[in-house]
C-alpha cells in the first residue's frame, strides 16, 4: 500500500519499537546496554539505536518512499531491566539479513557500531553480545583451519599448547632474536610468538627476523623430534606489504604466521585469514586495542562481540585473557566466550554472558590463547579453566627463569604434562595443585627452580567490568 | 674451592610429544590414563613405528582400531602384544574421538631403541 510524504520530525519508537515483533532465524540479532539521557524515556531511546543502526535518520525524508523500508528497518522489539543498574536498560534489536554484505564483518559493524555510539540522546551505549544467524554464518570463511587441523598439523594431542612470546619485545636484533627462539623451543615449547609490538622497525627488519627465527625453528625441530612454530608477525602498514610477509613465510617452510585484528581491522584480517586457507598456513590473532573498546562496563563493544567477529572473520587461535593473570577477565566471562570461539552451538546463558543461543553449524573451532602474567603456579587452575584446547603461554615465566629459557620452557612443559597426567588419573588439579606441582618438581630441576623463583607473585584486583547479575 | 656456577646447564633431550617430559609411568600410572580413554568415550588406538620414523605422520596401526572397547584390561593386553612383537618400535596409546575426527590424546608407552 502506498503512503503520502509527510514532512518533519516524528519520534523514533513509532517506527522502530516494535514489541510485538518475532524475530526471524535470518535476523541478525543484537544486545545494547544504553545508558539515555535523563527524561528521555527508554522505548524513545532504544528505538533511536535501532533506526540509527540501520535505515533511520533523525527527519523523515521524501526518498524513504521510494523503497519499502518496513522491510530493511531495524527494530527493537525488547527492552530489559540490566540488574542492580537503575539507569541503564538493555534493547533487544533485530537487523533483516538483507542489510549486510555477506561475509563481511566490516560492514556488519559498521551498521551496529558506527553513528549511532556518538549519538546525543544516550550518555553510553554497550553492544554486549550479537547473535549471528546460519544465513549470515554460511557467507563467512571463518578459521583458515581451525582446531582440528591445527592439532593434526602440529601433531599436538591431549594437551593445550605451550608458547611464549619473545622478550624483550622490543630492540633485539634478528640474530639474538632468533637465538631466543631457539632456546624456547629446544627447552620444550611448542611455539613461539612475535610480540605485537614487533613489525618490522629500524632495529630489526622483518625478513632479518624471519630468516633467523626460520633457522631457529628447523634446528629446534630436529634435536627435539617434536614439531615446532613460531607466529611470524605479519601486521604492517599496508595489505600488500603483510601478503608479502605471508608469502615469504611460507617460501621459509613456516607453519605459522600472526595477525593483529583490530589495529590490523577487519578487512585487512579476512584478507589474511583467506590467502592462509589457500596456502595452508595457521593464523595467530592478537587483539591489541581490544581494552579500549571493551573494557568500559557501560560504553563500548564486550568482547564477546569481538570474539565471534573474529572467528567469522578468520584466526585459527585467539587471545582471551587469563582470568589468573596480570590482565582483567573474570572467570565466568571468559569461558562464555571462549565457548563462543570453539564450541558448534553456544546456549543463552546470562551466567556466562551470553545473551543469545548462538550456532555456528560447522565453522571450525579457534583456539584460546592465555597469555600475560601467568607463570608455573598457575598451571593447575589455567588447565582447569581453559581445557586442552587452548595454548597457555608464558613470557616472563620462560625467560625469567634463573637459568635462562630453555630451562624456564621445561618448567612449563613439565608442570602442564603433570597438569595434564593428573587430571586424566581424576585428581581435583586445582585444589590439589600444590602437590602437583611439587611431586613433578622432584624430577625436574628446572621445575623446582621455577616454583622457588615465582612463589610469591599474584595479582589479585578486583574485575572492572563485571556481569550484570545478582 | 672450585668456582661453582649457580645456573645450571639445560640439555637438549628428544622426545615424544604429550607426556614426554614426565618420567616413565608406572604401569598403574598407565592404566588410570587408558581409563581416562575409556571414560571419555573415545576408541583405543595403538600404534607404532621405528625410532627412524618417529615423526612420520602416520606411525603403523597394532591391528585396527579398538571401536567402542570398553574393557581395560584387553587393551593393555594389546599393548604388551604389539610391544612383543615390535620390541624395538615406540609404541603409543591413542584416545581417537570420531566425533570431532581427532585424537582426544595420544602417548607414548614404550620406547623402542
Amino acid at each position: 500500500m502506498s503512503k503520502k510524504y509527510d514532512a518533519g520530525v516524528k519520534e523514533y519508537r513509532d517506527t522502530y519499537w516494535t514489541p510485538d515483533y518475532v524475530p526471524l532465524d535470518t535476523d541478525l540479532l543484537a544486545c545494547f546496554k544504553c545508558t539515555g539521557q535523563e527524561g528521555v524515556p527508554r522505548e524513545e531511546v532504544a528505538a533511536a539505536v535501532a533506526a540509527e543502526s540501520s535505515t533511520g535518520t533523525w527527519s523523515t525524508v521524501w526518498s524513504e518512499l521510494l523503497t519499502d523500508l518496513e522491510f530493511y528497518k531495524g527494530r527493537c522489539y525488547r527492552i530489559e531491566d540490566v540488574p542492580g543498574d537503575k539507569e541503564s536498560f538493555y534493547a533487544f534489536i533485530a537487523y533483516p539479513l538483507d542489510l549486510f554484505e555477506e561475509g563481511s564483518i566490516t560492514n556488519v559493524l559498521t551498521s551496529l557500531v558506527g553513528n549511532v555510539f556518538g549519538f546525543k540522546a544516550l550518555r553510553h551505549l554497550r553492544l554486549e553480545d550479537i547473535r549471528f544467524p546460519m544465513a549470515f554464518i554460511k557467507t563467512c570463511g571463518g578459521p583458515p583451519n581451525g582446531i582440528v587441523v591445527e592439532r593434526d598439523r602440529l601433531n599436538k594431542y591431549g594437551r593445550p599448547l605451550l608458547g611464549c612470546t619473545i622478550k624483550p619485545k622490543l630492540g633485539l636484533s634478528g640474530k639474538n632474536y632468533g637465538r631466543v627462539v631457539y632456546e624456547c623451543l629446544r627447552g620444550g615449547l611448542d611455539l613461539t610468538k612475535d610480540d605485537e609490538n614487533i613489525n618490522s622497525q629500524p632495529f630489526q627488519r622483518w625478513r632479518e627476523r624471519f630468516e633467523f627465527v626460520a633457522e631457529a625453528v628447523k634446528l629446534a625441530q630436529q634435536e627435539t623430534g617434536e614439531v615446532k612454530g613460531h607466529y611470524l608477525n605479519c601486521t604492517a602498514t599496508t595489505p600488500e606489504e603483510m601478503y608479502e610477509r605471508a608469502e615469504f613465510a611460507k617460501e621459509l617452510d613456516m607453519p605459522i604466521i600472526m595477525h593483529d585484528y583490530i589495529t590490523g581491522g577487519f578487512t585487512a584480517n579476512t584478507g589474511l585469514a583467506n590467502w592462509c586457507r589457500k596456502n595452508g598456513m595457521l593464523l595467530h590473532i592478537h587483539r591489541a586495542m581490544h581494552a579500549v573498546i571493551d573494557r568500559h562496563p557501560k560504553h563500548g563493544i564486550h568482547f564477546r562481540v569481538l570474539a565471534k567477529c573474529l572467528r567469522l572473520s578468520g584466526g585459527d587461535q585467539l587471545h582471551t585473557g587469563t582470568v589468573v593473570g596480570k590482565l582483567e577477565g573474570d572467570r565466568q566471562t571468559t569461558l562464555g566466550y571462549i565457548d563462543n570461539l570453539r564450541e558448534s552451538f553456544v546456549p543463552e546463558d546470562r551466567t556466562r554472558g551470553n545473551f543469545f543461543d548462538q550456532d555456528w553449524g560447522s565453522m571450525p573451532g579457534v583456539f584460546a590463547v592465555a597469555s600475560g602474567g601467568i607463570h608455573v603456579w598457575h598451571m593447575p587452575a589455567l588447565l582447569a579453566i581453559f581445557g586442552d584446547d587452548s595454548c597457555l603461554q608464558f613470557g616472563g615465566g620462560t625467560h625469567g627463569h634463573p637459568w635462562g629459557s630453555a630451562a624456564g620452557a621445561a618448567a612449563n612443559r613439565v608442570a602442564l604434562e603433570a597438569c595434564v597426567k593428573a587430571r586424566n588419573a581424576g585428581r581435583e588439579i586445582e585444589k590439589e595443585s600444590r602437590d602437583i606441582l611439587m611431586e613433578a618438581a622432584k624430577h625436574s630441576p628446572e621445575l623446582a627452580i621455577a616454583l622457588e623463583t615465582w612463589k610469591e607473585i599474584k595479582f589479585e584486583f578486583d574485575t572492572v567490568d563485571k556481569l550484570d547479575v545478582q | 674451592m672450585p668456582f661453582q656456577s649457580t645456573v645450571g646447564d639445560y640439555q637438549t633431550v628428544a622426545t615424544l610429544e604429550t607426556f614426554g617430559f614426565l618420567p616413565p609411568m608406572t604401569q598403574d600410572e598407565i592404566y588410570d590414563q587408558i581409563a581416562y580413554i575409556i571414560a571419555q568415550g573415545w576408541s583405543p588406538v595403538i600404534e607404532h613405528v621405528h625410532p627412524s620414523g618417529s615423526m612420520q605422520t602416520y606411525w603403523s596401526y597394532w591391528k585396527l582400531p579398538f571401536f567402542g572397547e570398553k574393557d581395560l584390561n584387553m587393551v593393555v593386553s594389546e599393548l604388551e602384544a604389539c610391544h612383543r612383537a615390535y620390541p624395538d618400535h615406540h609404541v603409543r596409546m591413542v584416545g581417537y574421538d570420531a566425533y570431532t575426527q581427532s585424537q582426544g590424546t595420544a602417548f607414548v608407552v614404550f620406547e623402542g631403541r
